[in-house]
């Protein structure tokens, strides 16, 4: 038996396989230890991919009940000062300016050809804008926006910060006994809370499809707060294993997998987190970079040659990153970028880009797995209902 | 006898047949186990030819024949539950049997000894 596909290979975004360059580790890494993690490289750090619990288990019960994720690697960092927000605007098609304080949003970093620098999410804290980014992708972003925008508002790094997610149906109730002001929150929103006594800086959001919160904290106090978290019943620490399992059941995507500097917002099918006020004719339209080929292929001017869709397998049989698509003629018409057997879904889902004529809600395309046609069905996203609290 | 392959497949010999699954090590390695292939019954197949594939939920890889043979019979139990490679790699959970076409073959292979020391 040979490994085709090593986890960390199959997960990471770019995960350091040169045991020479030293690991990160996160305030964590002593209780991910001690809780009995397989610890993998992500992103540079060394990470918990899965617990005693397995990548299925851990999957099933974030679906059920509450799930605590590490996710200290990705990076935060503050924007301060009266024109960050316009500023931020110049780098990302996303309405900054009108977003109200307490709100978060969904955002995207672009390169001057409209390729995907990095996804990331951002508050308006008031006193600044808070944003969260990829891992593998701070260092760059942090340059980037301090090249383009440093002259304009001050850019702040938290390497001080750690960031843990609470992911599942109960997560409201196992946070409530620590505040029952999170109660208070909805989906998609932000507020300083006090947990275990700790000052911690709370949105409701996730990358699992399920209702949840992200917990911003200081890294010194980040053990207690772990630990005051798991000391519920309800709670189960959770690895990248499943991590990346509940994301794609939720339809989301994977920097590095399924977006990237070679994909546009258009082709990627994340036209939704283009506000109406970014679009041509909106009136803020344009002004951010790539807008002219991101723009152009929005309002059709620019041909749109691929998409981002989702596809379903008819059959029981795991359809990988990197699968070759065909249709039925056996052209090649794109590629899977991130798939799995669903454990919620106990179907083979996938996630890929397909030529334009292909990507249709209901056309069947073959997945050519080991020389044998899967047939996979072009479908609706995400593969199992949300849980967001609105 | 058991035998055991660097590719972390063990080898059962009864007689002339031999049955064939992944090791403890091998299913602990991969994690949970939600999908394998079985090569088709009367298949020939030489040693080191792919025989089947087993994924977990965060990777693939193939099963190689340990020894040269035509497969005889395989766990149509393990297709419908691929979780007893997980579960009792050694006893439920093995892949499939083995006419064997060249006894001599099992003599290059690791015993128990040998592999838990390859294993480490």
């Amino acid at each position: 038996m040979s490994s085709e596909q090593a986890t960390d290979e199959s997960l990471a975004v770019t995960a350091s396989t040169d045991n020479a360059v030293p690991l990160h580790t996160t305030p964590l890494n002593d209780l991910h230890v001690s809780l009995g993690a397989r610890m993998v490289p992500f992103a540079g750090y060394s990470m918990p991919v899965q617990y005693p619990l397995g990548v299925l288990g851990e999957h099933l019960h974030t679906r059920q009940k509450a799930g605590l994720f590490d996710v200290s690697h990705m990076g935060q960092l503050r924007l301060v000062g009266p024109q960050s927000a316009a500023a931020f605007e110049s780098l990302m098609p996303v309405d900054v300016v009108d977003l109200p304080v307490g709100k978060q949003r969904y955002g995207l970093l672009l390169n001057e050809q409209g390729g995907i620098i990095d996804d990331l999410m951002f508050v308006n804290r008031g006193a600044d804008l808070f944003v969260i980014v990829n891992g593998a992708c701070k260092a760059g972003d942090i340059a980037h926006i301090q090249a383009h925008i440093g002259q304009q508002c001050e850019v702040i790094p938290m390497p001080e910060q750690a960031l843990l997610a609470l992911q599942g149906p109960q997560a409201v109730d196992v946070l409530r006994e620590l505040n029952p002001g999170v109660d208070d929150l909805v989906f998609m929103t932000g507020a300083p809370v006090t947990l275990a006594g700790i000052d911690c800086y709370v949105t409701r959001s996730g990358y699992t499809g399920e209702d949840g919160f992200e917990i911003s904290v200081p890294g010194d106090q980040a053990t207690a707060l772990a630990q005051a978290l798991l000391a519920d019943d309800r709670t189960q620490p959770i690895g990248l294993g499943a991590r990346n399992s509940l994301r794609l059941e939720a339809g989301l995507c994977l920097y590095g997998n399924d977006i990237d500097t070679q994909s546009t917002p258009i082709e990627a099918g994340l036209n939704w987190a283009i506000q109406k006020v970014r679009r041509t004719g909106g009136a803020r339209a344009g002004g951010f970079l790539g807008a002219d080929t991101v723009l152009g292929q929005l309002d059709g001017h620019l041909p749109l040659t691929r998409r981002r869709v989702g596809l379903l397998a008819t059959e029981r049989v795991p359809v990988r990153d990197h699968t070759v698509l065909q249709n039925e003629q056996g052209e090649v018409i794109g590629e899977v970028t991130s798939g799995l057997l669903a454990p919620s879904v106990n179907r083979a889902i996938a996630m890929g880009y397909v030529r334009i004529d292909c990507s249709t809600i209901g056309t069947t395309v073959n997945a050519m797995v080991r020389g044998r046609a899967i047939p996979m069905v072009v479908s609706a996203m995400p593969f199992v209902p949300n849980g967001y609290k609105r | 006898m058991i035998k055991y392959t660097e590719d972390h497949e063990w080898v059962k010999v009864e007689g002339d047949t031999a049955t064939v699954g992944i090791t403890v090590h091998a299913q602990d390695a991969l994690g949970d186990v939600v999908f394998v292939e079985l090569p088709e019954v009367g298949a020939t197949l030489a040693q080191k030819d792919t025989a089947g594939v087993v994924e977990s939920v965060k990777a693939a890889a193939d099963v190689y024949m340990p020894i040269s043979g035509e497969v005889t019979a395989v766990n149509e139990a393990l297709r419908d539950d691929p979780s007893l490679a997980n579960s009792d790699p050694l006893g439920a959970g093995w892949f499939f049997k083995v006419k064997l076409s060249d006894p001599s073959q099992l003599d290059a292979l690791m015993d128990e000894t040998a592999y838990g020391a390859f294993a480490q």
